[in-house]
């Protein structure tokens, strides 16, 4: 027993150390609909230059905004980061959002930022799909031009997606303000029916099964496919955008808010603003292949221009009914297969 | 059986108490003086109400969806995801006894080569996560795996897809025969040899007098091997989704996390209650219709069967076993882990890791050891109804798969106890209510084999009551309460979906880095928490067996 208690004390004097630390410095809690590989070189880089301790909740952005709902007044957080603006929206209408000071809101273009100021995009995706080019040309397929010809025959068990994730869930809600409910929801189900194969939430392990010729096809965002060809330059995989102003190619932001139940507001814009400052933006175009929104930072050359997905037939800010889109890819049964 | 050895932790440490009553022999009672069962009931009941309060929250949330809630558990969805669940564990639960049988015998009562090595080895399962289990199965029988590549020169285009059914079966039920493996072997020991003998002297076959004497008595043991089984099927998180295949833990976890409807998670979560419920109640029917006649007094020793020409399609058999369970695993982890190449976007901090995953181990043991003590005493000293109503009720932690506590105490501390919300006890107290039956069943197993009169002896030699239980009780019970502790310790630093949900803002374990790694598409980075992981547990398993002896 005395053996044990000495264990015990041991263990305790080892793992001491590590939870000490938060209570030292300021500290903002983040809720991160970002991937952690994507957002924590970033963050640690602003805890480097500032001092102020980040400590991060990483999840997929619709179950981090509904966490956000369910804490309510007792919200930990200080700063929403999600990766598209429908979740920025649903949080804003439910009013758990504060306004941002002008400063920040000005170093975005207007298209990329609330209209009442509420969340402000940091970068640009847009969505894509990628393609094994061995397994096209053997198969003798076209490369589609819309995202509605995926439910034809000829593609039939060929396509991956990842309906769990937040940028697939935007995209949904993109094509019932584009295209109306009905057609969205005969998509969905049509899409299920011709075996479209789901990789849950994960938009890398979507896009690694095409390169390995699981699937043929994937829908999904600009630049998994860049980041994973920095690892492994000669993966088997392509993109394209569909025709401009498809369905199928929105150019959606990924984006911050500071929540109303922050006790340290003034810290959390700080934060924002760091993120829209000129060394982050690089950083997003450099190092996570996204397109920069702050005038003046220069695209990383090896993405598709902006300007071949064509003007945005929707409104950003219109994205905020999340609840209907998981409703309605629930019942196609996506989340299902 | 456990009365002999009361350091034993297992099988008892996982049968319910109904079939732990049938295993023990020689219970002791002890009439207990009124004012101090009392006590012992009040802090029970402490215990049973802490352990329940997250589901009385999550009943509630389910019923305020009202009657398109219940339109909602009997829609068309809800059944077939049922029916998904039931057909797994069903499945499961038979694969793990055609294995678990098969392999218990032979390593407990045949002359195999090397029995106790096959025996350890074929319980090396219990130490590997099933998820790590399965991201192994896909990287090595995926669409574009080893053995498609292996093949692919013979001609095979495309092997029969992993994902599924088929993958999900296979998996659970290679990390579930174990628990077939402990009691059946457990039954095997204890049974008269002579009973055997007769049979064989009166003219049976080897084979029918394991059919008509042997199999006849294993069946409390066999019935308690395939609930197990069938609870693990029915709770297991990971390897449902990883391979896709539309269980319960899955459809969950969907509503949840990619959604995170609030109400329909837990209705789905209750409905998964009430079918394990139903499960386990079906069990104690099936295990009571039968008793067994157990002659522990003056037994001797088995001669070992000799198994003759069976001898190497049986080492086969166990070889195979073991390397599909066990050596697939380690392999493709150890590749990535020694892949050089592999780099980290995050700097992994595996010394923190461990720490926190060993502290995590280490706190829940120690919470579910003081919390089982007062229901362990009841049911080991006391047969009173309020005991064992309150013991029954403590293992319904035994039902509510990980996701299920998580999610219910996520969603009473996010409104309740917003102090306690994403702290370290909450992380405790979640993996300690899933763990608890453990706790007692063990405690109570190590304080049924110690006399009370041990005790009176000590209070007549002039030890005053607690001196006494100080002196006797304690230094007897010890070994086989820690042993408990072990298990809990062993299974806290696996779980996997409770911790994701309730630990600490940036607190990880080696099983939530291994699982985030996977989530984020660096399969490779899961090599070395995944490692570990096995190594630590393998360590706490050492112990307990060590214990044991």
């Amino acid at each position: 027993m005395r053996k044990f208690v000495l264990v015990v004390a041991l263990l305790a004097l080892m793992v001491a150390p590590s939870m000490a630390q938060e209570a030292t410095a300021e500290t903002l809690t983040v809720y991160s609909g970002r991937n952690e590989n994507l957002i924590a070189p970033l963050l640690a880089q602003f805890t480097e230059e500032t001092g102020v301790q980040v400590q991060v909740v990483y999840g997929d952005t619709a179950a981090i905004a509904n966490q956000i709902l369910e804490e309510g007044a007792n919200s930990p957080a200080d700063v929403y980061i999600a990766q598209d603006a429908g979740a920025l929206g649903a949080l804003a209408k439910a009013g758990v959002l504060a306004a941002l000071p002008s400063d920040v809101i000005e170093r975005v273009p207007a298209e990329y930022v609330s209209p009442e100021g509420f969340w402000v995009g940091l970068s640009a995706r847009a969505r894509v799909f990628v393609y094994n080019p061995a397994q096209v040309e053997a198969l003798g397929l076209e490369l589609p031009t819309s995202i509605l010809d995926l439910t034809q025959p000829e593609y039939a068990g060929l396509v991956g997606w990842a309906p769990a994730n937040a940028s697939f869930q935007a995209n949904v809600t993109a094509m019932r303000l584009q295209l109306g409910e009905e057609a969205t929801a005969q998509w969905l189900a049509d899409m299920v029916a011709n075996g479209t194969v789901s990789y849950g939430s994960s938009n890398t392990n979507l896009n690694v099964a095409v390169a390995n010729g699981e699937v043929v096809f994937g829908l999904t965002n600009h630049y998994y496919m860049h980041n994973l060809k920095k690892e492994t330059p000669d993966l088997a995989l392509e993109q394209a955008a569909f025709a401009a102003g498809d369905a199928g190619a929105l150019v959606n932001i990924a984006g911050a808010g500071v929540l109303t139940t922050s006790d340290q507001p003034g810290l959390s814009q700080r934060l924002v603003l760091y993120l829209l400052g000129n060394s982050a933006q690089t950083y997003f175009t450099e190092n996570t292949s996204e397109y920069p929104l702050v005038a003046g930072i220069e695209t990383n050359p090896a993405l598709i221009p902006l300007t071949d997905f064509g003007l945005p037939a929707i409104n950003l800010s219109d994205l905020d009914d999340l609840a209907g889109t998981l409703t309605v890819i629930e019942t196609s049964g996506a989340l299902d297969e | 059986m456990t009365s002999h050895t009361p350091a034993t932790p297992n099988p008892a440490v996982i049968i319910p108490p109904n079939n732990q009553r049938r295993f023990s022999i020689l219970r002791q009672q002890h009439p207990t003086t009124a004012p101090r069962y009392r006590v012992l009931v009040a802090l029970g009941t402490l215990v049973v109400a802490a352990a329940l309060l997250p589901m009385v929250y999550l009943v509630i949330r389910g019923a305020g969806a009202g009657v398109d809630g219940l339109a909602y558990v009997f829609s068309e969805r809800t059944v077939g995801i049922a029916l998904n669940s039931l057909w797994l564990a069903l499945g499961v639960a038979g694969a793990s006894l055609a294995l678990g049988v098969p392999f218990a015998y032979l390593t407990t009562r045949t002359d195999l080569p090397g029995r106790r090595i096959w025996l350890v080895a074929g319980l090396l399962g219990m130490v590997i996560p099933s998820y790590l289990g399965a991201i192994a199965f896909i990287e090595a029988f995926g669409p574009v795996g080893a053995a498609q590549k292996l093949l692919e020169p013979f001609g095979v285009a495309r092997l029969p897809s992993v994902y599924g059914y088929f993958g999900a079966w296979m998996v659970i039920t290679l990390y579930t025969f174990p628990y077939v493996v402990l009691p059946v072997r457990a039954a095997l020991l204890s049974l008269d040899p002579a009973q055997d003998e007769a049979a064989r002297i009166l003219g049976l076959s080897r084979w029918k007098a394991f059919f008509r004497v042997t199999l006849p008595q294993l069946r409390p043991a066999l019935a308690a091997g395939a609930l197990l089984s069938m609870l693990y099927a029915l709770s297991d998180f990971g390897v449902v989704i990883l391979m896709r295949y539309n269980a319960f833990t899955r459809a969950i976890y969907t509503a949840y996390n990619s959604t995170f409807d609030r109400e329909r998670a837990a209705l789905l979560a209750i409905t998964l209650v009430l079918l394990t419920s139903v499960l386990v109640i079906i069990e104690r029917k099936a295990a009571k219709t039968r008793g067994r006649s157990v002659h522990a007094g003056s037994r001797r020793k088995f001669t070992p069967v000799p198994l003759g020409r069976w001898k190497w399609p049986a080492l086969m058999f166990c070889a195979v076993l073991v390397f599909v369970s066990a050596g697939i695993p380690l392999m493709v982890l150890g590749g990535w882990a020694l892949n050089p190449n592999v780099t980290s976007p995050v700097p992994l901090r595996l010394d923190v890791l461990t720490g926190q995953t060993l502290l995590v181990g280490v706190l829940t043991a120690i919470a579910v050891g003081i919390a089982a003590l007062p229901l362990a005493i009841l049911g080991a000293r006391s047969k009173s109804r309020a005991g064992r109503w309150l013991i029954g009720a403590a293992y319904l932690g035994n039902v509510l798969p990980g996701l299920v506590i998580g999610l219910s105490m996520v969603y009473f501390a996010a409104n309740y106890a917003p102090s306690l919300y994403q702290t370290l006890p909450l992380l405790i107290y979640g993996c300690g209510v899933r763990f608890l039956p453990f706790g007692i069943s063990s405690t109570q197993a190590a304080l049924s084999g110690i006399s009370p009169r041990l005790e009176e002896a000590a209070r007549t030699l002039g030890d005053n009551g607690i001196k006494a239980i100080w002196h006797v009780t304690v230094p007897l019970a010890w070994a086989g309460v820690l042993g408990g502790m072990a298990l809990v310790a062993l299974n806290a630093m696996k779980e996997l979906p409770t911790t994701l949900l309730l630990a600490p803002i940036g607190y990880r374990t080696l099983a939530t880095q291994a699982w985030t790694a996977y989530e984020s598409g660096s399969r490779a980075l899961i090599g070395a928490p995944g490692l570990l992981l096995m190594a630590i547990s393998a360590l706490t398993l050492a112990v307990l067996l060590w214990r044991e002896r």
